[in-house]
């Protein structure tokens, strides 16, 4: 039977992982082949990288790490942050990246998701929506640069749009969740997951373990989380079990 | 040594990867002459069926692959390179596959609740025994990305399934020739466990 899946999400600056990492017996938290080869023991079904380096010339960075986790990390990784154009889409690919992950830019020029999901198949091109309620409560928008711009684009139509391009997934972080640890946006997971035909990865305000199964029951297809894993307040392995007692089918 | 076969398609460097990470000797190659004198030959492959088999024809690589097939030489095909092995391909009409076995290449049928490509882990039944999967259980999960799966003529070869709305042909063997829908390069520990089994072989 088909699975969902639990990603963890590691931010990654200047080729290094940044916010806590608590895995004992590692030599090297920082390094993103090393943390990642700990969550794939840990049982993560993926790794969402996203690079939050902002200088300019960070690629060859970039390229470096995304090599050395491509040669010891076996499961599939995403890697996000700063791809602009098809190049750099096939710069990363190139060195063992799964797939890419693409927010502000194809926003800017949805002909990226197009192009990309033409030249490497839309399995690989993850469109990364930021979704914000409207203040008067009537539905979401999306956000550019790191949540900052308001686009004044309904966040539902967005993830649509996306996929008719070719969008092969689709990692939704609500703003108004992220951080709070009160549990995920469900309503924008259900209002997301009920538009498109592709994989919902819902992403923003997982807290405690009923959290993921309700992201899941309204129709997202993966459950990711961040600080949660890595300051150790859950187990990927206790988010699992905890699904499978509730009869969600995951690898385990 | 084992020749990965490099035809421009996407993303096959993980292929490699994994075979240096199990101690194992690849090269990527496009060249007749390397493939042919390789021990074993990987076709990976990420894209399209009719664009796939475009560049193989382009490049003669076509020939050299039945080739491989008709010496004995033991073959991998992995995700597309598992449907090119095939006849056809309902993804592009028309085409014609490298027949190295029989059989044809379908669309997943959308079902309420399961997404079209598959994305992501489904476990594994067996069939017929498999040499490539030895010492890995039934019920182990491999990861899929796929749009598309097979129905060969011959249930006989049919060495994995997976269930996703319909019955998934995951994995062949048929002599020297093995091929898998899913990426053994992506799947953890067992999916490298079955990269070992074929570099044993």
């Amino acid at each position: 039977m088909h699975t969902k899946r639990v990603i963890p999400c590691l931010d990654v600056k200047d080729g290094r992982v940044v916010k806590g990492i608590k895995f004992v017996n590692l030599r090297d938290a920082g390094d993103p082949a090393e943390v990642s080869s700990a969550y794939d023991k840990a049982g993560a079904d993926e790794v969402v990288f996203l690079d939050i380096t902002a200088s300019s010339d960070n690629r060859s960075t970039q390229l470096a790490w995304v090599r050395d986790v491509a040669s010891k990390l076996f499961i599939p990784f995403t890697v996000g942050g700063g791809i602009r154009t098809t190049d750099d889409f096939k710069a990363i690919l190139r060195e063992g990246a799964d797939k890419i992950a693409v927010n502000s830019a194809a926003i800017m020029n949805p002909n990226l998701i197009s192009e990309a999901a033409l030249k490497f198949g839309s399995q690989c091109v993850v469109v990364a929506i930021d979704a914000k309620r409207r203040e008067n409560g009537d539905g979401w928008t999306i956000y550019k640069n790191g949540g900052r711009v308001d686009m004044n684009i309904d966040a539902v139509e967005w993830a649509a749009r996306a996929v008719s391009l070719g969008a092969g997934e689709i990692l939704l972080t609500s703003m108004d969740a992220d951080g709070t640890k009160a549990g995920y946006d469900t309503e924008l997971t259900k209002a997301v997951a009920e538009a498109v035909s592709v994989p919902v990865i819902a992403s923003g305000g997982a807290g405690e373990l009923s959290h993921f199964y309700d992201a899941l029951e309204v129709g997202a297809d993966a459950v990711l989380a961040a600080s949660l894993f890595h300051y150790k307040e859950l187990e990927i392995r206790e988010v699992k079990e905890y699904l499978k007692e509730r009869g969600v089918a995951v690898r385990l | 040594m084992i020749a990965i076969v490099d035809y421009d398609a996407g993303n096959i460097k993980s292929v490699e990867k994994a075979l240096q990470f199990l101690g194992a000797e690849a090269i990527l190659t496009g060249e007749r002459e390397r493939i042919l004198s390789a021990d074993k030959v990987i076709l990976p492959g990420v894209g399209a069926f009719g664009d796939a088999m475009e560049k193989l024809h382009r490049s003669g690589l076509d020939d050299t692959l039945k080739e491989v097939a008709k010496r004995g030489i033991p073959l991998l095909g992995i995700c597309l390179g598992l449907q090119l092995l095939f006849d056809e391909s309902e993804e592009s009409p028309g085409v014609g596959g490298l027949s190295i076995l029989k059989g044809k290449i379908k669309r997943i049928p959308a079902t309420e609740g399961l997404s079209v490509p598959q994305i992501g882990w489904n476990d594994l039944e067996y069939p017929n025994k498999g040499r490539l999967f030895e010492g890995v259980p039934e019920g182990t999960y491999v990861y899929f990305v796929h749009s598309y799966y097979l129905e060969a003529d011959d249930p006989g070869i049919v060495t994995a399934t997976c269930d996703y709305g319909v019955t998934v042909q995951a994995s062949v063997e048929s002599g020297n020739v093995f091929a898998m829908q899913f990426h053994p390069e992506k799947s953890s520990g067992q999916g490298l466990a079955m990269l070992k089994n074929f570099t044993l072989i």
